[in-house]
């Protein structure tokens, strides 16, 4: 038989159901893949008994023949992002450490009530500002993948969301919850070999999730293919009063309209993506995706998005702003960290606190969002980043005459080195240039695996749809997932 | 873009972080490429562009105007508002005297 911990989230949802395996069984499978992967260091904390909870609803749930949840014995990693009642909640940060929430965020409480469990909560970037995992206050995740030149380099998992990536890709986790600003969901998606969408702003909640850049934050799943994706987005989605930019709109049944057919449906190229320097194999596998789309049925055709090169630069400005301002509210006073030195007063409390609390990667972007904002550069800076923001949305808006749907690399390589370029934070940018154009736009967008390269990494494929449709983006990453058969996991080796 | 240590320190003194000398004169050249690099946006012609305000077109709702509308976000939880504090002291969050 298989092994439990190989199966996804609809193998394990229709199991319980059918009465295959019990739900308790898939837990305490989990429970100790977690515990025994230490190496990777992708769980800040187990919440073993949190997942044993869940599991024992389901089965006396189906033994009292109730009908279950769409994620009924279906156990999922919580990034730390989250904030989960009773259980501590850091976004990687120091300047949160020992922070135990008093209340549950929206998109957790949706997955609780569809009934999964926790089986823990996820390293991250520190307040998701990265994407390689490096700037996690409590250290590095480490990617499941290697290279295939017997040296044992450990690899980026991606980030902000690496530790959702490393564990799904490990199978820790069949998935686990996302959220992406410029690309945090699909480029560690993209890094290790799994799937992840970043719905349009507004699908999910943002109440309970700590801030980053509050116009561009969005949670999502990441888990080991489309339909699982499709399901687990079901559950997280959906109207809530308590964010004043929730979508008021019915949650659609992504999962059973799921579609591979793409016959009518038009998908655009944007030649600005073709990028300086990018890499070969990249370009072989974007065409290849081309190909699988025209197998579908789609008719592909060529479009301009004009500001394309202004995006990363655009959201350089806008993220950092909202964070400065997001951020200002860690100071010591109602919770967190406190450094109040010998003789202090309340503004060197504030200044020490914030010194000591946040890390370089944080205090740089604060920074810079408070310079973009201070008195005489606002208009140059932030007001000019907004307006291309428009323009970045119009290109977009322009290109669905033409098209339906996207397709373009996820990332600019493959997984590279931890420490590779965290000196150069320019360089780590730019890891997001295709995935921040759609993120200022607020659109749908979704990473689906498409093959290995040379070095026998995964190199990840981006659909963009356009706002709402969602459908669209998951039919067309089923259609891409049908015919890569990616089927490549890494190694055990933790 | 270059950025000098007095304006770093400025920054820092506005984000309310404290730095020593030695940051500041590290962090000058870093904040100095990232602004040099995001000065590109300038060559972008927006004239007549509108500033992006919501990325997705939504309407601005009011909760009704009721006490406790939402009883998550509303008042009487005191004692789970205080549970992460720092330093709380009856009921309220206690700070550094800030007049003498």
């Amino acid at each position: 038989m298989t092994e439990l911990t190989d199966l996804g989230i609809a193998a394990i949802r229709d199991g319980v159901r059918d009465g295959t395996f019990s739900a308790r069984d898939v837990a305490t499978a989990f429970n100790e893949k977690v515990s025994a992967a230490k190496a990777l260091n992708a769980f800040l904390v187990e919440t073993p008994e949190h997942a044993l909870a869940a599991a024992d609803a389901a089965d006396a749930a189906r033994a009292a023949g109730k009908t279950l949840g769409p994620l009924a014995g279906v156990p999922i990693g919580m990034k730390d992002l989250f904030c989960t009642k009773d259980v501590a909640t850091t976004a990687s940060s120091h300047i949160l450490e020992g922070f135990v929430p008093p209340y549950e965020s929206t998109v957790s409480q949706n997955l609780w009530n569809a009934g999964a469990g926790m089986l823990g909560k996820l390293n991250m970037d520190q307040f998701a500002m990265g994407s390689s995992n490096e700037t996690s206050f409590f250290g590095n995740v480490i990617s499941p993948w290697r290279r295939n030149d017997g040296g044992h380099a450990p690899l980026a998992p991606g980030g902000s969301s690496g530790g959702s990536s490393s564990a799904v890709a490990a199978r820790l986790c069949p998935g686990a919850t996302g959220t992406d600003t410029g690309g945090s969901i699909r480029q560690p998606a993209a890094f290790t070999g799994i799937s992840g969408i970043k719905p349009t702003y507004g699908r999910c909640s943002r109440w309970g999730t700590i801030a980053f850049a509050s116009s561009l934050d969005q949670a999502g799943p990441m888990a080991r293919d489309v339909t699982d994706c499709a399901i687990m987005l079901g559950a997280m989605a959906g109207f809530d009063p308590k964010d004043a930019t929730s979508l008021d709109l019915d949650v659609p049944a992504w999962d059973r309209e799921l579609s591979s057919d793409l016959k009518g449906k038009r998908v655009g190229i944007p030649k600005e993506y073709r990028v300086d320097g990018m890499p070969q194999e990249i370009e072989a596998l974007w065409q290849q995706g081309v190909d699988w789309l025209r197998d579908a049925g789609a008719e592909i055709v060529e479009v301009s998005l004009p500001h394309t090169k202004y995006a990363l630069p655009a959201y350089y400005i806008i993220a950092p702003a909202e964070a400065s301002s997001n951020l200002a509210r860690y100071d010591g006073v109602r919770y967190g960290l406190r450094d109040l030195p010998d003789g202090a007063n309340l503004q060197d409390m504030y200044a020490a606190t914030r010194a000591d609390g946040f890390g370089d990667e944080v205090k740089r972007r604060i920074m810079i969002g408070t310079y973009v904002l201070s008195a005489g550069f606002y208009d140059a800076y932030y007001t000019q980043a907004q307006k291309v923001r428009a323009l970045i949305a119009r290109d977009f808006d322009r290109a669905w005459e033409a098209c339906d749907l996207l397709l373009a690399p996820t990332a600019p390589s493959a997984a590279f080195a931890l420490g590779e370029k965290s000196a150069d934070p320019i360089a780590m940018y730019l890891n997001d240039v295709f995935t921040v154009p759609s993120s200022l736009a607020g659109l749908p967008a979704m990473s689906v695996p498409g093959g290995l390269d040379a070095q026998g990494l995964p190199l990840g494929l981006q659909i963009i749809g356009r706002a709402l449709d969602e459908q669209g983006v998951l039919d067309a990453g089923l259609a891409i997932e049908e015919r890569a058969g990616f089927t490549a996991r890494p190694e055990a080796w933790w | 873009m270059s950025v000098d240590t007095n304006t770093v320190k400025r920054i820092a003194s506005l984000a309310r972080i404290a730095i020593t000398d030695d940051e500041a004169g590290r962090l000058a050249p870093e904040l100095g490429n990232i602004l040099g690099w995001i000065e590109q946006l300038g060559e972008v012609d927006t004239s007549g562009v509108e500033p992006m305000t919501a990325v997705i077109p939504n309407h601005l709702r009011l909760r009704d105007d009721v006490v406790n509308a939402d009883p998550l976000t509303g008042g009487g939880i005191r004692d789970a508002l205080m549970t992460n504090a720092p330093q709380g002291e009856h009921g309220f969050f206690a700070v550094p005297k800030v007049i003498e």
